[in-house]
């Protein structure tokens, strides 16, 4: 018995991580120290990024926030490097807003932070299903806010969405599917077309109420580059979806329309698309009718963002097993039902990186339309340089410009990751 | 077969564009507003102020006719243009009139089928160079370095400059006014050529603005004015004898400070009573109210005043009147008589 020398009768207790390997040093050690070269890129980098940003630093922080000139800038800074504020604190407002009318700003910002509501509950599926109805009522209230106007007119607009429906409901059991569709397409054009604008003008003169009307002249700004990316990325998605499907069809004329559109805008640059809006249409259009400048934009801007969203779906459904279609096959559905039950919800999945970066890219081109003489934040750079007492401010304008659109595109990209995050299901 | 009767149909609607916009005086009137097609910013021509405001010496023609044509200076819409859509602006009738630092050309008067309804500001090519350079004449910029706008007809006035003396030059291209700017401080080049009102305005924007100077050479025409389509006479009368309203009254002495007193009674000077209304049917005759020079003269004053306060020795651009001057004083501006 006295051959046992020892017996452990009690557990030892958890010792911390070694120093070196644990906590801030351990980080340290296994990210950025961890072999000899990565301790030379880690020091030549850390180098570099401390000496931009003691560059940068002096420059940016600088006490000219309230000068009224640049020449006022150079007094302040007396010979010293620095950038000129004061340029962003007078300008800041019409940088963001153009020359919309300021005692109506809350419009456009109550535009906006709907435009947040009404997109939650398509994004969130944990929100209550209830306010996807304002999210249906929100592309007919964000362009009376916008514009003002008459309330009945985008009323009227959204009653021929109605027709369409009842003429689809009660047309088909008599005329049959075809004719059904037909009908629901023709139906409310023909009422946009020629009734929706007098009706809604008998109602206004009955009932007027109206918000003050603002010309889309006023429209400028970030505000601007924001209403044309939101509604261009809003329409082209859908418009997207059936082109895509439409150039997956049998039917030989469906095919050769969506491919004629899609491949036709495809190989014309944006830039060619703005100057048709601007200046050919202007020609061809008869003499007197005032189409406005921003609707021939946005039009113009939608169908180019739709060619390339197409493309970008018709990868998601080409992705897709084929597996998938006949399984949707064997299940009796019909073609609307497997494509909205089954293929879609995959295929949109499958396409989401491809999805947003086709948004950014249209959100980042809406600054082309500058070159056609609209006011968007780089063309009011111009204006703005234009005043004598900011002509010669170049990097600040720029800077502040370009810090807004990092904003945007960063957080839409943060946006598609949580995305596929969420809608992970494990397939790899 | 198709494509001539597409080519008809685009024909028809040209001409018929072409007819219906004939009468733009009545269609201002009628819609109450003018539009005005300006450049989307040049330094003391055309820019936006704090408030959102157009202002300028291209933007005070645009009030001057609004006021005449309206009773209204603030009945603009300025429609700011680029050098790109400027033109089919004004040709397809989104703008009633351009009053964008534009020059007068053949091929633009001729081809293009506008009216240059007259001169706003004579301005020409010159050079800016830095004082350190020690040149005091374009004459000896033999191998220089040029930072020079592509695409503008200031490269082509370039080109022809140095082949007639015989100089060399080392052209550096650059897109915007702002990039000169950049490039010339940063010491590109020698030398940053472009309108001398522009070379004036860059300048001025220069923290040591004393070490830079202007050559005494100017190497080109630019003769500046507003221009409206052709084949619409009645307006561009109005347009042309409002600016020569803004030029005459300075040669006649009428400024924004007594032009009201001036217009109450016809005084002993035929020429002013015509000119301001009291006396004769000018206005009538251009379809205006007898007032209207008097309203144009209201908005900031006749030609000088104008461009005192946008462009003029006392603002920042500092730019001296020159051949802008009244005839009577050694310029060019010459209105012909209202009579």
């Amino acid at each position: 018995m006295t051959d046992i020398k020892f017996v452990r009768d009690a557990m030892v207790e958890e010792q911390e991580p070694p120093a070196a390997t644990a906590g801030f040093v351990g980080w340290i050690r296994g990210n950025l120290f961890s072999s000899t070269l990565n301790a030379i890129l880690t020091i030549l980098s850390g180098g570099f990024i401390l000496f931009v940003i003691s560059a940068l630093l002096p420059w940016i922080i600088s006490p000219t926030w309230n000068a009224g000139s640049l020449r006022e800038c150079h007094e302040i800074l007396a010979g010293h490097e620095g950038a000129c504020w004061g340029v962003i604190r007078e300008r800041w407002l019409q940088l963001l807003f153009g020359f919309y009318p300021s005692e109506l700003y809350w419009r456009v910002v109550l535009d906006f932070v709907l435009l947040i509501v009404a997109v939650a509950p398509v994004l969130f599926t944990g929100l209550p299903r209830k306010m996807l109805a304002f999210s249906a009522i929100y592309p007919f209230l964000m362009p009376w806010l916008l514009w003002g106007g008459t309330v009945w007119l985008p009323i009227a607009v959204a009653f021929g969405f109605v027709l369409g429906f009842l003429a689809h409901r009660f047309a088909k059991p008599i005329i049959g599917g075809l004719g059904g569709a037909i009908l629901a397409f023709l139906v409310p054009v023909v009422w946009w077309l020629f009734l929706a604008g007098p009706v809604s003008g008998g109602l206004a003169s009955v009932l007027p109420l109206a918000l003050e009307t603002v010309e889309s002249r006023n429209f400028g700004g970030f505000m601007l580059s924001i209403t044309i990316g939101v509604v261009a990325i809003a329409i082209s998605l859908p418009i997207g979806i059936v082109l895509a499907l439409g150039r997956q069809s049998d039917l030989l004329i469906v095919r050769s329309l969506s491919v004629g559109f899609i491949e036709f805008i495809r190989g014309v640059p944006l830039i060619t698309l703005l100057f048709v809006a601007s200046t050919l249409l202007n020609i061809f259009m008869p003499p007197g009718t005032d189409f406005d400048i921003i609707m021939r934009v946005i039009i113009m801007v939608t169908l180019f963002a739709s060619a390339y969203m197409a493309e970008v779906i018709r990868g998601g459904l080409a992705a897709l097993p084929k597996g998938q279609y006949e399984a949707a096959d064997a299940l009796g559905l019909n073609f609307w039902m497997s494509q909205r039950l089954i293929i879609m919800p995959q295929a949109l999945k499958i396409s989401i990186p491809g999805i947003v970066s086709t948004f950014i890219g249209v959100f980042k081109d809406t600054t082309l339309v500058s070159i056609i003489g609209l006011l968007d934040p780089i063309g009011l750079s111009t204006t703005i340089r234009a005043d004598q007492n900011w002509n010669g401010i170049v990097w600040e304008l720029y800077g502040f410009i370009g810090l807004l659109f990092f904003i945007f595109c960063f957080s839409m990209s943060r946006y598609s990751m949580f995305l596929e995050r969420k809608l992970q299901t494990g397939h790899r | 077969m198709k494509k001539t009767v597409f080519v008809g149909a685009l024909a028809v609607a040209g001409l018929s564009a072409g007819i219906a916009a004939a009468d733009t005086l009545a269609d201002v009137q009628a819609r109450g507003k003018l539009n005005c097609g300006v450049a989307t910013g040049v330094p003391g021509f055309a820019y936006t102020d704090a408030n959102g405001d157009w202002q300028g010496f291209d933007v005070a023609v645009c009030r001057a006719v609004a006021a005449a044509v309206l009773s209204d200076p603030t009945a603009v819409e300025f429609v700011p243009t680029t050098g790109k859509t400027r033109f089919t602006a004004l040709a397809s009738g989104e703008i009633d009139m351009l009053a964008r630092n534009t020059t007068w050309t053949f091929s633009r008067d001729v081809d293009l089928k506008f009216d240059f309804i007259g001169i706003n500001y004579y301005d020409g090519q010159g050079f800016m160079v830095s004082k350190e350079l020690g040149v005091s004449s374009a004459k000896e910029l033999d191998g220089a370095t040029v930072c020079i706008q592509t695409g503008t007809t200031t490269e082509l006035n370039l080109a022809d400059f140095f082949r007639i003396n015989n100089l060399s030059y080392e052209p550096v291209p650059i897109e915007t006014n702002a990039e000169a700017q950049q490039q010339y401080l940063a010491g590109a080049c020698d030398v940053y050529t472009t309108d001398a009102s522009g070379l004036a305005a860059t300048r001025a924007s220069f923290e040591d603005a004393a070490n830079h100077v202007i050559l005494p050479e100017i190497i080109s025409k630019e003769p500046l004015g507003p221009l409206v389509r052709h084949g619409d006479n009645e307006w561009g009368d109005v347009v042309r004898w409002t600016l020569n309203a803004l030029i005459a009254a300075e040669e006649l002495g009428v400024t924004s400070a007594n032009v009201a007193e001036l217009a109450s009674a016809a005084g002993n000077n035929p020429e002013i009573n015509r000119l301001l209304g009291t006396e004769g049917t000018l206005g009538e005759m251009l379809g205006l109210d007898a007032d209207w020079a008097v309203k144009a003269l209201s908005v900031s004053g006749n030609y000088g005043e104008v461009f005192e306060k946008n462009i003029g020795e006392t603002t920042p651009i500092g730019l001296a009147r020159g051949l802008n001057a009244q005839w009577t004083s050694g310029g060019l501006l010459y209105s012909p008589p209202f009579r």
